[in-house]
């Protein structure tokens, strides 16, 4: 371009006008929340899929009577096990916050101690999935096969087992797959590489992928176990 | 500025792998999906010669079928199952593999980065992997084609329950499980593919490249993105679902089966789930099919009529208003589901809708070519024919949108002519025009003009030939799918009609000969291409013949203009560049020009 651009060839610098994202984001992130948009219509897709199922069934099993244990309570406890699964979760996005509010200041050591933090968190969720599904198989409940009895005392559809293992489980894999990319990112970070980048931006997209899912697990929690 | 500059200067050495094979490069990916693409539609249309001699011939048996199909053809005659596989095979390869991936893959690869001006994708590596998975998925969908209990056959929308049990068909086996594990796959490739492109239109656009600026093709890429990362996760959850339906035992697309008069466990599920998630894919991906196609007419349109293209926001807006309707339409494939009939009214009333935007395109077209200096090349002639299919089968589409006559005509030819018109051929010529236009770019050759206009007028006569009759076929009742019609009086009748779509099928698909002759020979002998060949205003024609990384040797070129200034009045020529200051063309200046830096001021 010449030096001495005339007034008339004067490209303003207003967001949309090229040379600059409009959104001053960064593409990765942008591409992220792409994913996640993309992503969203999975989990819509599965949920929706549900809802069309349960309800053109006459009646549903009553999740307080599915969901009542946990380790060392024999039931009569509904909502306590899954709760603190829950809790735990959304604990773990709150340690994650803190880890990419340290990136901002390029705080390596506690970046990393956040880190470890939501993926302990991770595996802590992912453990407690694994016992509750363990403790259901025990009781009978599997792919294709449904001991629990509906609200009106008459035999279930499988299809209530069948959507809870498979929703909460492709949930679970979103998960397993956010705490191996935890683990990616966190020896990263112990690496230097994100030192010697100048920036954490890749804390924001795991970030950002690490809350979709707990806020999948509102839609997944809310859809099993409420109503 | 600065920092896109940086990009370009690191030449790496380069070995064969990273060049020819793993290349982050957008334009070798281009070439890469365009090649895969070519050689996929070749496997379908042989698919489709093979069931037109059935349809054609349905009483007589050609020794040289066996040859080629063996056991899928014994005495010379198809065997039934196998007609299903190849029918639902065909669909399979010419939707996704060929109008999906291999249009909006090669097209958006090649034009994004040079048409917005960016040094290449917003990730390279990622379309790469994008390439690579597609690849893969193409791989073991045509070897599904090799094994030994057949392909999937239950159609290319794999209705449960054929697909769901696989005892169903031969074809519901191994066949149906290699289907669904290669469009998984092929659902990754276009989920990684799209959201590089959205990324790259949004955040790479060079310098004054305003979203109004920008060439109508990307305008079309960007809209084709969104609805494929909209559309595409949701068949893949229907398709999670059909798994576990399949292996694990569970009933969500199954319920009161019998099998041989004996009662399936399934109970509690619904195939028309399936079809929902299906569709909600389903029709938006012929919006994918077509759009790009759209696109690359737009701009060869008003390349070759040297006219700016007519209503240029209009165009925006229409595809915008296309994209999303496009959404919201699905269930006009399931009016005879049983659905509610107040929710196929509903269904029918946007559906019908759609035809508004399609329409306003249309004329834009016509009024785009109207008493424009037409330069009849090759790629003008194919992007011609594009409107003229879009035109054909768009109205047809107005008959199958209403409900009360779906009833009548659903499942039959007229659904068949309709679609094979309107999205089929009309987005393969869209196809075509784009190779034709863009060889140049893509391979630094031009193409063999004359054996174009052959290929032409071989494939537009051939394309009406054999669908045309089709209308009158599917009005009479006959149904898709048969495997002959010998059976019953009046589809008897249509013998004759059948065999002369089959021979007009025939010699079309001997007429593509022509164009591969042409592409493959053009790559090693053709002419080499000038700067800018067809006298375009649009970026890609500012970077240097031979590729390289980066695209532009120096600074990315500075937009200052839309990309449709052709035949301005006062300039000496009949284009200007988008990237020509408006300081060196005061002779032609509007005072619109100037305006457009302010954005909704633009008076074009």
């Amino acid at each position: 371009m010449t030096t001495n651009t005339s007034e008339i060839d004067e490209i303003k610098s207003t967001p949309w006008n090229g040379g600059r994202s409009p959104f001053n984001v960064e593409y990765g992130k942008m591409m992220m929340w792409f994913f996640l948009l993309s992503d969203a219509f999975t989990f819509s897709g599965l949920l929706i899929a549900y809802g069309a199922l349960r309800f053109s069934s006459v009646s549903w099993p009553n999740p307080d009577e599915v969901f009542q244990s946990a380790p060392g309570i024999h039931g009569g406890a509904p909502l306590v096990f899954v709760g603190i699964m829950t809790f735990i979760l959304i604990m773990s996005s709150v340690t994650m916050v803190l880890a990419v509010e340290a990136g901002h200041r390029k705080a390596k050591s506690e970046v990393s101690k956040w880190m470890i933090w939501t993926i302990i968190g991770g595996l802590a969720f992912l453990s407690c999935q694994a016992w509750e599904w363990t403790h259901l198989h025990h009781e009978g409940a599997w792919w294709g096969a449904n001991p629990f009895l509906n609200k009106d005392g008459s035999v279930a559809s499988t299809n209530f087992t069948n959507l809870f293992f498979t929703i909460t489980g492709f949930h679970g894999f979103h998960v397993f797959s956010g705490v191996v990319l935890n683990v990616i990112i966190w020896i990263n970070v112990l690496g230097g590489t994100y030192e010697r980048r100048g920036h954490y931006d890749m804390i924001e997209k795991v970030g950002l992928y690490w809350h979709f899912v707990d806020l999948v697990w509102v839609f997944v929690f809310t859809f099993f176990y409420l109503v | 500025m600065s920092d896109h500059t940086t990009h370009h200067e690191e030449h790496h050495k380069e070995t064969f792998i990273s060049k020819y094979v793993f290349s982050m490069d957008h334009k070798m990916i281009a070439k890469q999906y365009l090649i895969t693409g070519i050689i996929m539609a070749v496997i379908g249309m042989v698919l489709s010669i093979l069931f037109r001699i059935q349809l054609g011939w349905p009483d007589e048996s050609f020794p040289f079928l066996e040859k080629v199909l063996g056991k899928w053809a014994q005495g010379g005659r198809i065997d039934p199952s196998f007609y299903m596989s190849m029918v639902t095979i065909h669909g399979t390869i010419m939707v996704f593999f060929v109008l999906t991936a291999g249009l909006s893959g090669t097209f958006s690869n090649l034009l994004i980065p040079l048409q917005v001006g960016a040094r290449d994708m917003a990730s390279p590596f990622i379309n790469m992997l994008s390439y690579w998975f597609f690849f893969l998925s193409s791989v073991i969908m045509t070897w599904s084609l090799l094994i030994e209990t057949g392909p999937a056959s239950g159609g290319w929308t794999i209705y449960p329950p054929l697909s769901a049990l696989p005892k169903a068909m031969p074809g519901s086996g191994l066949g149906m499980t290699l289907w669904l594990i290669s469009m998984a796959i092929f659902v990754a490739s276009a989920l990684m593919g799209g959201i590089n492109y959205i990324s790259t239109v949004l955040n790479m656009r060079t310098k004054g490249m305003s979203m109004t600026k920008l060439p109508l093709t990307i305008w079309a890429f960007l809209l084709t993105a969104i609805l494929g990362v909209l559309s595409f996760p949701v068949l893949f959850a229907g398709v999670i679902l059909l798994i576990f339906d399949r292996g694990f035992g569970t009933s969500f697309y199954l319920s009161d089966i019998f099998i041989g008069g004996e009662a399936l466990p399934n109970h509690g599920g619904s195939p028309v789930l399936f079809q929902h998630l299906f569709w909600f894919l389903g029709h938006p991906e012929v919006y994918i099919i077509i759009m790009p196609a759209l696109g690359i007419s737009s701009e060869i349109i008003a390349t070759n009529a040297r006219k700016p293209i007519f209503g240029y926001r209009a165009m925006i807006i229409s595809l915008i208003g296309i994209a999303f309707l496009s959404f919201i339409v699905w269930g006009h494939h399931m009016f005879i589901t049983g659905m509610n009939p107040f929710l196929g009214s509903v269904f029918m009333f946007t559906t019908l809708i759609i035809a508004v935007p399609s329409a306003v395109k249309t004329f834009n077209y016509l009024a785009t070519l109207w008493r424009g200096n037409i330069q009849f090349t090759p790629a003008m002639l194919f992007a011609i024919g594009l409107v003229s299919l879009f035109i054909t089968g768009g109205l047809t589409g107005i008959f199958l949108g209403n409900a009360s006559l779906d009833i009548n005509l659903h499942d039959t030819y007229f659904v068949v002519a309709h679609f094979h018109i309107v999205m089929g051929s009309a987005a393969m010529f869209g196809m075509f025009a784009g190779v034709y236009h863009w060889y140049p770019r893509l391979f630094g050759k031009m193409m063999d003009e004359r054996l174009g206009y052959f290929h032409f007028w071989l494939t537009f006569i051939a394309v009406y030939c054999v669908f045309f009759p089709m209308h009158f076929m599917g009005l009479d009742g006959v149904p898709r799918r048969y495997y002959a019609f010998t059976s019953f009086d009046f589809m008897k009748e249509w013998l004759a009609v059948n065999r002369f779509i089959s021979i007009a099928a025939i010699l079309g698909s001997l007429a593509q000969f022509i164009f591969l002759y042409n592409f493959f020979r053009s790559i090693f002998k053709g002419k080499k291409a000038p700067q800018n060949p067809w006298n375009s205003n649009t970026l890609e024609w500012t970077a240097p013949v031979e590729h390289m990384h980066g695209n532009w040797p120096g600074e990315i070129p500075w937009v200052y203009r839309w990309p449709y200034d052709y035949s301005k009045p006062g300039h000496d020529e009949d284009f200007i560049p988008q990237n020509v200051p408006l300081s060196q063309t005061m002779s032609s200046n509007l005072p619109g020009d100037y305006g457009t830096h302010h954005g909704s001021k633009a008076s074009h």
